[in-house]
């Protein structure tokens, strides 16, 4: 299976080779097998379908987008965790997608991944020490100082260092996300993938663990994909936005940009129908309500992947892709009738 | 939008004639007085809801929001009899009057699904994947009402109309798995209010759901209740569904209410450490000023054992040595109508911002 359309590079092109990450028309393609005894391929799950991106030493790109849209994924690919069907995945300029596997390794160093259900990604039959030693292990640093190296971990993170002979279940879910970013800071990473980090949370020890990424991020200089469906959170912790629909980018540009003047129609419903908690503003708020559900990913409507459920959709929408370009707004967007809307959630917030 | 009734649901019930309770207000539909639950467990009895008071009134959308674990569910079920057996249970829940957890069995049964409705999180506990979907809606209603069958499964495409799903009457022949998420949640609201009841309690109904999907739901639920004049319970930790659509709000901790006001005066005045804990601990939607969040330190206490004095005092930064020995009840505060169990919810009173209380200190240890 091929690739559709050519993905939308414009929007990228003239920075290659400048950035820490570069994602460049990502292709991953799942297959479908047939129930019967050869297990046929009866088709293909679209997951990405040409994304690009770039992350900058220091910066936080935020992905938003409903589940299913293809940012856990995307994440998974730019590790390599998955093998990308197509495209190219640029660290420090080398190209991952051909990387031999011993060489993928000493990047892992630099660039880790931390996952939303830090339950299901810590083994429960190790103690937490064991854990965070790990990754010191696998790269033959632990002999010099490894358990002061631990402790040293326990304690940036906001935990106890005595408390690390203990088991994952002995601790909080908070706490278990703090291991996991222990751990993942084990190597001293230039870049982490947060793949929902804080989605399992309760908001009050959501933001404790927001707080320390933020604080993290200022200490160590590290850069940060943080994948999420939680708009609010994302603005609150994004440098940069890039906001995904069926396997696409929509919409991309610095936070501001997008929250103040969100142009593609996927992103001003989105940003329409997330709830604020702030009575006042909820009271005068104007939903976008969209009909129907996200297409099936398999079967992905042609030319526009929104159009289905996009009030704006006319007949160039179902022939002609929208490539991810600026046509005016100040940022990409892939939509033919690209508008900006300036009074989304608050009107009061637009300085024009 | 029309709402025909089926028969007549009045005689739905057949219960007799009710007393009325004392300080019963006229437009109050339900009163919970000193409810509580516990388990037995291995590890001790948990007490799950510990002493819960309110009412709901007529057409009223009650928000209760608390963290996971709050009591929230239980406190609901119990109102529902839908416990599981071990469940101990205490205290009153006046319906129209009536306690109904002295209901004999067949009563309850009689009011849950007709005058009292319930919407789960996940609707796939709620509706049986081998029968149709018309199939389940129709038994919702017969098992209320004498009809033929032709005329519920006429009220069941109408319902189905009611709640958004296209060709409603070809759509009844479906089973729940030909459904997406959002669309059996809608089928959930049929099924709720099919019965025209007098209140709906949603459990988290739209947490699983993506938010232009929450979208959609919501807006349903709050034409569909106005549709039926029904009130609604909306149990959820999300305090953006709650500020949306909650008239007043209650929120829980360990098993307790903490704070009952209007849902506007209690976000712009909360008078309750927790509550303003939780405000703090929100980013913003609608601006970028970076502020820094402000957490709430520590977990909720364990249901098994719990503190003697205020549950929230080992995480709250306005403790003194009152909270440690004794437990604050929800007590009138300087606003109309707004109840909180705090000792020193003047403290919060005396700020303009009451979660400058919480800590924004660096989470890095060192
Ligand atoms: N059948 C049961 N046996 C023992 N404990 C239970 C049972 N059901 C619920 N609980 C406990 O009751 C407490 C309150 O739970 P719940 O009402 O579900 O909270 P919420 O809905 O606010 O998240 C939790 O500690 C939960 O583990
Ligand atoms: S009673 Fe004391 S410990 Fe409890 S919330 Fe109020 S100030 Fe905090
Ligand atoms: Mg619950």
């Amino acid at each position: 299976m091929t690739q559709t359309s050519p993905a939308p590079v414009s929007a990228h092109d003239e920075h290659v080779g400048e950035h820490l990450l570069e994602v460049r028309d990502l292709v991953m393609h799942f297959p479908i097998r047939g129930s019967g005894f050869l297990r046929r391929v009866v088709g293909q799950v679209q997951a990405v379908s040409g994304v690009s991106l770039d992350l900058d030493a220091g910066e936080t790109l935020g992905v938003v987008g409903e589940s299913g849209c293809g940012k856990s994924t995307t994440g998974r690919a730019i590790l390599q965790l998955h093998t990308p069907t197509a495209g190219s995945v640029r660290w420090e300029g080398k190209e991952l997608t051909e990387l031999p596997k011993q060489e993928m390794q000493a990047v892992r160093r630099d660039l880790q991944i931390v996952f939303q259900d830090p339950y299901a990604s810590l083994n429960p039959k190790m103690p937490v020490n064991d854990i965070i030693a790990e990754p010191l292990k696998v790269h033959g640093r632990y002999k010099d100082g490894g358990p002061a190296r631990v402790k040293e971990l326990l304690q940036l993170v906001g935990l106890n260092p005595e408390h690390g002979n203990r088991y994952p279940h002995e601790f909080s879910g908070g706490q278990r996300q703090r291991i996991g970013i222990a751990r993942a800071l084990a190597l001293q990473p230039k870049a982490l993938i947060l793949d929902e980090p804080v989605s399992a949370l309760d908001v009050s020890v959501q933001a404790g663990i927001i707080n320390l990424l933020e604080d993290l991020q200022d200490e160590f200089g590290l850069a940060y994909v943080f994948i999420a469906h939680d708009l609010s959170v994302v603005r609150h912790i994004s440098d940069r936005v890039a906001v995904m629909y069926l396997g696409k980018v929509v919409e991309t540009g610095e936070r501001d940009e997008i929250y103040r003047r969100p142009s593609h129609p996927y992103t001003q419903a989105l940003l329409s129908a997330a709830p604020s908690a702030n009575p006042e503003i909820e009271a005068k708020r104007e939903r976008i309500i969209l009909e129907g559900d996200v297409p099936s990913p398999a079967d992905p409507p042609s030319g526009c992947r929104f159009r289905t459920r996009c009030w704006k959709a006319e007949e160039i929408c179902a022939t002609e892709e929208p490539e991810l370009v600026d046509r005016g707004q100040g940022h990409p967007v892939a939509c033919h009738f690209a508008e900006e809307l300036l009074e989304v959630i608050n009107p009061d917030d637009v300085t024009p | 939008m029309s709402m025909s009734d089926p028969a007549h649901p009045e005689d739905a019930t057949t219960t007799p004639p009710l007393d009325a309770v004392d300080g019963r207000t006229s437009d109050e539909l339900l009163r919970v007085e000193d409810l509580t639950v516990s388990f037995p467990t291995d590890d001790g009895l948990v007490q799950a809801v510990r002493g819960v008071s309110y009412s709901v009134r007529e057409r009223e959308v009650l928000g209760i929001v608390g963290e996971s674990g709050s009591g929230k569910s239980v406190s609901s079920m119990a109102l529902m009899g839908l416990l599981p057996k071990s469940a101990r249970v205490t205290g009153s829940v006046y319906f129209r009057g009536r306690d109904v957890l002295q209901l004999r069995e067949k009563h309850q049964r009689a009011l849950r699904g007709s005058r009292i409705a319930m919407i789960f999180q996940d609707p796939m506990t709620a509706l049986n994947p081998v029968y149709s979907i018309g199939d389940q809606l129709a038994e919702a209603v017969l098992s209320h009402h004498t009809m033929p069958r032709k005329k519920a499964l006429d009220r069941a495409a109408e319902m189905l109309d009611m709640v958004g799903i296209p060709q409603a009457r070809e759509r009844l022949r479906n089973y729940p798995h030909e459904f997406s998420g959002g669309m059996r949640q809608r089928v959930m609201i049929a099924m709720a209010v099919i019965n025209n009841p007098d209140i709906i309690i949603a459990d988290e109904p739209t947490t699983a759901l993506d938010v232009t999907v929450q979208a959609q739901i919501l807006e349903t639920l709050i034409e569909v209740k106005d549709a039926v004049n029904a009130a609604i319970i909306m149990i959820t930790h999300d305090l953006g569904v709650i500020a949306g659509i909650a008239d007043r709000t209650l929120v829980m901790y360990a098993g307790k209410p903490v704070e009952v006001a209007e849902t506007g005066p209690m976000f712009a005045n909360p008078r309750m450490p927790y509550t303003a804990g939780l405000m703090g601990s929100i980013p913003s939607l609608e601006d970028s000023t970076n502020e820094r969040l402000r957490p709430i330190k520590g977990t909720p206490p364990s249901l098994i054992s719990l503190p003697i004095g205020c549950a929230f005092e080992p995480r709250c930064p306005l403790s003194t040595a009152e909270c440690l020995e004794t437990e604050p009840p929800l007590t009138e505060t300087d606003k109309p109508d707004h109840v909180a169990a705090c000792h020193h919810w003047q403290k919060l009173a005396a700020v303009d911002d009451p979660t400058a209380y919480f800590r924004t200190e660096s989470e890095v240890g060192r």
